[in-house]
């Protein structure tokens, strides 16, 4: 049976490194589809991998049963993740080296460490679901089928990016993939999470609504008015309080009472899961989605942890110890968790994954160099989308002379 | 009294950015005025270089071209400034010490918290962290926990606790850690902090002092890049100042804390590290003053914040183009100093308002108008504005410069202004 699926395992990494060197642009197509694109997955009836993983750490439930600790789940799913999520380290990094050489300015939140819970929701997702979160929503985005080229213009301030270049780092959205944004204030995003999941229902759509947030934001009243009128309305929404145990620089323990953000939505039913699992994260999203889909609005909270600052202007270590983080990343770091069980199932050998690396770093190197190339916004982009239907008003620079645009 | 204090000063003095000496009764006697030169010009300051006016008959070096036509005593700025010294010329003589913007922030707020117990901080991460502007720092382990409140993420709540816990009589400082943030706790701003003071009939004081980090940064997106004066200038009740330089900066918060009216101080994300040397001895700045920067004769350009360097940079291109410009920072927001304001109006006859605000309902709107009706009669142009455009502001470089006033325009409108009439 091992045989059988390493035969199988290995052709299919063939056929994973055919088709994604083909793609010239490969930083183009959404990067859930980079390993094989979904109609060949469906055609090739690729679940025949299937197999079941148990996750390690129990989920904490509240006011609801815990799903089963045994995984469903493939040998393509677990690769993809292993993918996905190496490509979305290797952003983060040249990210970070684009902030440092001053490409990149501003605020820039950086998601290393959190990987897991991103591509874990995406496997138990689909498009009909909504996602929003706050600042630190770069591999959302990508995770929502944002691509690589339009992330990094983004950051740069290009034209090329999802928001044209005005957005920047906290305002990256993308509404055909469902992705809500990039929110800049802390917890403002929770009640317009209600208000798509709100939309959902009202339009019949059979899909939820996860809104995203920290645990700095869990203590905005705003995050539990939005509670209390999903409960009330029975909304599809799932609150996903990303537990990265930092707000800044104030531990979870000096800025909430309880730091069980799983149980803070008291009669809203809560889970709280080991976010550094990708599979444990699958489970839990897919057990949320039913449940808000049944009775109404969830909490989930993703037990995770970054590795960088809050932000690039923060340095991580004033309110941390070093040992703190790299522990975190010797015992608990996704992508090392995922390239354990791949070589352990023997899903894959370590020269395979060598090559997926390979792979990803080179789709990131190619997406930043374009992303590079990427012109400016023109001027009169200063003045295009502030209001929907033009007025034929005229705005002008200080002089009344320069930049005269009619506005759009 | 007054006069043989300014008299002394006359003596020997060296040049101090950002005061005004007035004296209380000068309706005829002679004004002592400080010229005060730009902070842009660093490490410019130091004992010898004389700058005083005082009498009409003397004349000084003001280090602008253009003859001077008018009798000193005419033109007196009305900035008070209190100097807890008894001898008030040697107070003036020993500027020492040199620091950033912020840190002169923290000086005050640090002798503040020393001279009263009942100032206390409240904010996100002012205590351990030390404020994600280092406006704090080191204050938590001198004043404790209990008096740097590290706060959870909740603006509105820590807002209106400070509020309610000044009603009591303690004299909490606000911080936003940007002031976009604040637009969170608006409604306890508006209804309770301004408010409260008129509905109770007089019966209780909010001292509170709101700070924080506000304006165009460089690329930190539109939400972080928000203009508040333009917001809370309509609520009753408020009043308003914006620091410019660490000397302001220091004395215009310490001038706050000791306020018994609730004072909103915009800091600017960019002036941060600004430096100058500035008093040892300490000094407070008057709250509803504005600041002389640099005297002219041709037009009066009124300004704030961070504006205040665009048009000290205009000012160069413009003196060296043959332009005299009285540049004036208004620094308080609300109210807005009229008399000195008026005076320069009623020798330049022209005016320029260089702000960061939105053109529309910003704080030159209201200027503008309060200057029309007000000094109608002393006006040879209509009155210049320029403010940040409409939009909200993008994160892209070229396009966020775009948004905001830069020099060569504001060279541009002077010269229009100049032309007509």
């Amino acid at each position: 049976m091992a045989q059988q699926l390493c035969h199988r395992t290995r052709s299919l990494l063939r056929l994973s490194a055919i088709v994604s060197s083909s793609s010239a642009s490969s930083s183009l197509i959404p990067l859930s589809d980079s390993i094989i694109p979904r109609q060949q997955q469906q055609r090739a009836g690729f679940a025949a991998d299937a197999l079941t993983v148990d996750v390690p750490v129990p989920f904490k439930a509240h006011k609801c049963d815990a799903p089963s600790l045994s995984v469903e789940t493939s040998a393509q799913e677990l690769l993809s993740f292993f993918k996905t999520m190496f490509t979305m380290r290797r952003m983060e990094i040249a990210a970070d080296s684009l902030y440092k050489s001053k490409f990149i300015r501003g605020f820039c939140h950086l998601y290393d460490g959190q990987e897991a819970v991103c591509v874990g929701m995406e496997a138990s997702l689909n498009q009909k679901d909504c996602i929003i979160t706050a600042y630190r929503d770069h591999c959302i985005h990508l995770g929502r089928g944002g691509t690589l080229l339009e992330v990094f213009s983004e950051l740069m301030g290009r034209k090329d990016g999802c928001s044209l270049g005005k957005g920047g780092s906290m305002h990256m959205y993308n509404k055909k993939g469902g992705f809500f944004g990039g929110n800049g204030i802390v917890g403002a995003q929770t009640p317009l999470g209600a208000g798509l999941a709100f939309a959902q229902k009202y339009l019949k759509v059979d899909g939820v609504t996860l809104t995203m947030y920290g645990d700095g934001a869990a203590n905005q009243g705003q995050l539990f008015e939005a509670m209390n009128i999903a409960a009330l309305w029975s909304l599809p929404v799932i609150f996903v309080c990303e537990n990265n145990h930092y707000g800044m620089g104030t531990a979870e323990w000096r800025s909430a009472k309880s730091p069980e953000y799983y149980k803070r939505g008291d009669y809203v039913p809560g889970m709280k899961v080991d976010g550094m699992d990708c599979l444990a994260v699958k489970q839990a999203v897919k057990y949320a989605k039913e449940q808000a889909l049944k009775n109404g609005p969830f909490v989930l909270e993703f037990d995770t942890y970054r590795y960088h600052g809050h932000s690039m202007s923060d340095p991580g270590s004033t309110y941390r110890t070093r040992d703190e983080i790299s522990g975190v990343r010797q015992e608990r770091d996704p992508i090392e968790r995922i390239r354990k069980l791949l070589l352990s199932l023997e899903i894959a050998s370590v020269s395979d994954l060598k090559t997926l690396e390979k792979e990803a770093k080179s789709e990131v190197d190619e997406a930043l160099a374009k992303a590079k190339e990427s012109p400016q916004p023109d001027t009169s982009e200063l003045f295009s989308h502030i209001w929907v239907k033009g007025y034929g008003a005229e705005a002008y620079g200080a002089d009344r002379k320069e930049v005269v645009v009619k506005l759009p | 009294m007054a006069a043989a204090v300014a008299s002394q000063a006359v003596a020997s003095m060296a040049s101090v950015a950002g005061i005004a000496v007035s004296l209380a009764s000068s309706s005829s006697s002679q004004v002592a005025r400080l010229q005060l030169t730009t902070p842009a010009a660093p490490s410019s300051f130091g004992i010898g270089r004389c700058h005083l006016l005082t009498r009409s008959s003397a004349t000084s070096d003001f280090g602008s071209t253009a003859p001077k036509k008018h009798a000193v005593s005419k033109v007196a700025t009305n900035a008070v400034v209190v100097i807890n010294s008894d001898n008030y010329g040697s107070a003036l003589l020993y500027f020492s010490h040199e620091l950033l913007l912020f840190e002169a922030l923290r000086e005050g707020l640090e002798e503040e918290l020393d001279r009263d117990p009942t100032v206390c901080v409240i904010g996100e991460d002012v205590g351990h962290y030390g404020g994600s502007y280092k406006v704090t720092k080191g204050f938590a382990e001198k004043f404790g926990d209990w008096r740097l409140l590290d706060t959870p993420i909740c603006e509105n709540s820590f807002t209106g606790m400070a509020i309610g816990a000044a009603i009591t009589g303690l004299r909490p400082v606000i911080e936003g850690m940007n002031m976009g943030f604040l637009l969170l706790a608006y409604n306890q701003i508006a209804n309770n902090c301004g408010m409260l003071h008129y509905t109770s009939g007089g019966q209780f004081t909010i001292p509170v002092v709101i700070r924080g980090p506000g304006g165009v940064g460089r690329q930190l997106g539109a939400e972080h890049s928000q203009r508040l004066e333009s917001y809370f200038q309509s609520v009753p009740g408020l009043q308003m100042v914006a620091c410019s330089t660490p000397y302001n900066a220091k004395g215009l918060m310490k001038a706050a804390i000791r306020s018994e009216n609730p004072v909103i101080l915009f800091e600017h994300v960019l002036l941060y590290n600004l430096k100058e040397k500035i008093p040892d001895e300490e000094y407070i700045c008057c709250l509803e003053e504005a600041e002389l920067v640099r005297p002219g004769e041709d037009i009066t350009i009124l300004t704030y914040s961070r504006m205040r360097y665009h048009v000290t940079q205009a000012a160069k291109t413009l003196v060296n183009k043959g332009y005299d410009p009285e540049i004036i920072d208004i620094r308080s927001l609300k109210p807005f100093d009229m008399y000195t304001i008026g005076q320069s109006v009623k020798k330049t006859h022209r005016v320029l308002i260089v702000e960061e605000c939105m053109r529309t309902g910003g704080i030159g709107a209201s200027l503008r108008a309060a200057i029309m009706e007000n000094f109608f009669d002393e006006l040879d142009a209509p009155i210049g504005c320029l403010s940040s455009q409409d939009v909200p502001t993008p994160y892209s470089g070229p396009l966020e410069e775009l948004t905001v006033v830069q020099p060569p325009q504001i060279v541009a409108a002077v010269e229009q202004l100049c032309m007509r009439g």
